[in-house]
């Protein structure tokens, strides 16, 4: 029984990570419409940033940050300007198309410069890739996984402040709404995306540094990072910060159950849940429309 | 207003009644081809014939339908297994190449009435959860033994050169029989309806479009598309490892065929297959750069030509070989 409950908290745990890297994926899409399809493999290349800075210089993966966020912005604004602006004048597919073709470019880019082995961030932090408080016999909470947990809930915060209490977040939830009206008001949309998307790559870069100290990564880890930060977030609700942190949880949770079932069972379990909860809310839609149309009839 | 009487609405103009005839004439010459080409030949060109129909399902799919999905290894991987299970079960092989596709088919009904209802985003990636879901419960099944696969062992009856002819006359086949179904489909009402929803969804429904059911035929047709693709791959390929069929790299191929061809021209999707053949036949062995090459060119494609090569083709010299939609003769500009 007691083991069961240990799978439930380190499930949520995971969901915290989860969400880290879902958050930007969400924010992106509810900001632009553009699901970034080179999300995960973007993760994969802050992972690998961090990765040399430990390997050849000994430098702290949470001093690497430092370096590596502002570069990830910077990369983000170009993403922007380079590629998903012009990418998204073609409509709502052609930045799928887009980004998909980044992210293989990204991908195997990686391969050629690391090779096929993989690596892992843990060696750079020290006891506190295995450090954990004994709950019961069963039940034990890793440090690492704690950290990664108060990160995630410090960054959906940290995100939700910024979008409701600053100048800038105000223009691109304004600039979500409606990007052509903005320009109206003095708002330009163009300027507001680029910086939406470079604070994008920096929430990105922080889920590659926990990704990296809590599990291996090479250079092709980026397609199932992308799938679960996406399956994350559409659980979650697209477009909801808290709402990704719940989606992240409730990924985190299935898939941990899973696992305790069966080897396999990870995977499948957090595909399983996603698929149902994608189609319990298309139903739940349909019998509350079909409900309402019974309801407006009689009445 | 006398200059109207002049106008006319055509679909088959002389270039493109060449073409069709064209077309023919190479497909019987390729009919004869084990009796003249090197083996060598005959799998490249078997190669080649799969690619058409992956691309032009996908391109169906993506480019008339307007439904973006980097799931399709999903059924190109299922078209595989269900080969494989059929054979097992004592099918006759050849038969299960073909059996297998439709099963698949049959398979991808229902998963359309869920996928369908998804908005696009949402249904580009979760037709991707589709396919890993597909790949993982193969996974499970203890013929296949996880990752380490199986083989089409009841290949091995014929020998290598009856094989290969085979496999290249149903490829030949197979491609020819897709092409004709997707140009009949592209013509009919329904291709009309398709491109109407791809344009406008709202605006096709309230003009009276069946829009589920009209995705549902192309959804269904691409599936089994992509299948029949899968199906022939495990017959050139003989073994059956479900990490190579249910790769992520079909749905990039496919991407790259239909982007650099012309995403949404009928002509394009063949054209791109022919160009990802020879491209691959010359740098398909210089491993990661080859990868690097094919998504920076259809990042390329996407953002500077997002109609591909056919499309520019198309615009600049007015061509028009494999007439899907009409055209207007005769109309020179505003009468002054």
């Amino acid at each position: 029984m007691m083991i069961w409950v240990n799978q439930i908290v380190q499930g949520i745990l995971l969901g915290g990570y989860y969400a880290a890297i879902a958050c930007g994926l969400s924010f992106m899409f509810s900001v632009m419409r553009i699901i970034n399809l080179a999300h995960g493999s973007l993760a994969i290349a802050a992972a690998f940033a961090l990765f040399v800075l430990a390997d050849r210089f000994g430098i702290s993966p949470f001093i690497g940050l430092i370096a590596v966020l502002p570069a990830m912005a910077l990369l983000g604004w170009l993403l922007h300007r380079f590629i998903l602006e012009r990418s998204q004048r073609g409509g709502l597919l052609v930045p799928i198309l887009s980004t998909f073709g980044l992210s293989i470019v990204i991908d195997n880019l990686l391969f050629e410069q690391f090779g096929a082995n993989t690596r892992s961030l843990a060696p750079a932090i020290g006891s506190l890739s295995y450090d954990s408080w004994t709950i019961s016999d069963d039940i034990s909470i890793g440090k690492l996984a704690a950290l990664t947990f108060v990160a995630a809930v410090l960054l959906l915060g940290g995100l939700q402040l910024f979008l409701t209490r600053t100048q800038l977040g105000r223009a691109i939830r304004a600039t979500a709404e409606d990007p052509d009206t903005v320009g109206l008001i003095g708002i330009n949309a163009r300027t507001v995306n680029a910086a939406a998307t470079a604070i994008a790559l920096v929430t990105v870069g922080i889920a590659g540094a926990f990704l990296a100290m809590r599990a291996t990564f090479d250079p092709y880890a980026g397609e199932p990072q992308l799938i679960f930060a996406f399956e994350a977030a559409v659980i979650g609700g697209a477009g909801s910060l808290w709402g990704t942190l719940l989606g992240g949880i409730v990924l985190g949770v299935a898939q941990s159950l899973g696992a305790q079932i069966a080897g396999q069972g990870f995977l499948i379990a957090g595909h399983v849940v996603f698929l149902a909860v994608l189609f319990g809310r298309l139903y739940t839609q349909q019998i509350l429309a079909h409900f309402a149309k019974l309801v407006g009839r009689t009445a | 207003m006398s200059d109207s009487t002049a106008l006319r609405i055509e679909r088959w103009t002389s270039q493109s009644r060449l073409t069709a005839i064209a077309a023919l004439v190479m497909l019987t010459v390729l009919g004869f081809g084990p009796a003249f080409f090197s083996n060598n030949i005959i799998d490249k060109l078997t190669t080649l014939f799969i690619y058409v129909i992956l691309a032009v399902s996908w391109n169906a799919l993506a480019g008339y339908g307007g439904l973006v999905s980097v799931g399709q290894q999903a059924f190109f991987g299922l078209g595989a297994y269900a080969a494989v299970r059929l054979a097992n079960a004592g099918v006759p092989v050849y038969p299960a190449l073909i059996v297998a596709p439709i099963l698949v088919a049959l398979v991808s009904l229902p998963i359309s009435s869920f996928m369908l209802r998804l908005r696009a985003g949402e249904f580009t990636i979760g037709m991707w959860v589709v396919a890993e879901l597909a790949h993982l419960l193969v996974n499970l099944d203890k013929l296949v033994q996880g990752e380490t696969g199986t083989s089409l062992i009841a290949l091995n009856a014929y020998d290598a050169g009856t094989r290969h002819a085979f496999n290249y006359w149903l490829a030949l086949a197979a491609m020819t029989g897709m092409i004709t179904l997707l140009f009949a489909l592209l013509r009919s009402r329904v291709g009309s309806a398709i491109q109407s929803i791809r344009d406008n969804e709202e605006a096709a429904a309230s003009l009276g479009v069946r829009v589920l059911t009209t995705k549902r035929y192309i959804f269904v047709l691409a599936a089994f598309g992509a299948a029949l693709a899968g199906a022939l791959w495990l017959s050139t390929a003989i073994t059956f490892q479900p990490k190579t069929y249910f790769g992520v790299q079909w749905t990039a191929y496919m991407i790259f065929m239909v982007l650099v061809g012309g995403l949404g021209t009928f002509e394009g999707a063949i054209l791109g297959a022919i160009i990802f053949a020879v491209i691959e036949a010359w740098f398909g062995g210089t491993g990661v750069w080859y990868l690097i090459g094919l998504g920076a060119t259809a990042l390329v494609f996407s953002l500077f030509l997002p109609r591909g090569l056919w499309g520019w083709l198309e615009g600049s010299f007015g061509l028009r070989l494999l007439p899907v939609g009409y055209r207007v003769e005769g109309y020179k500009g505003k009468p002054t």
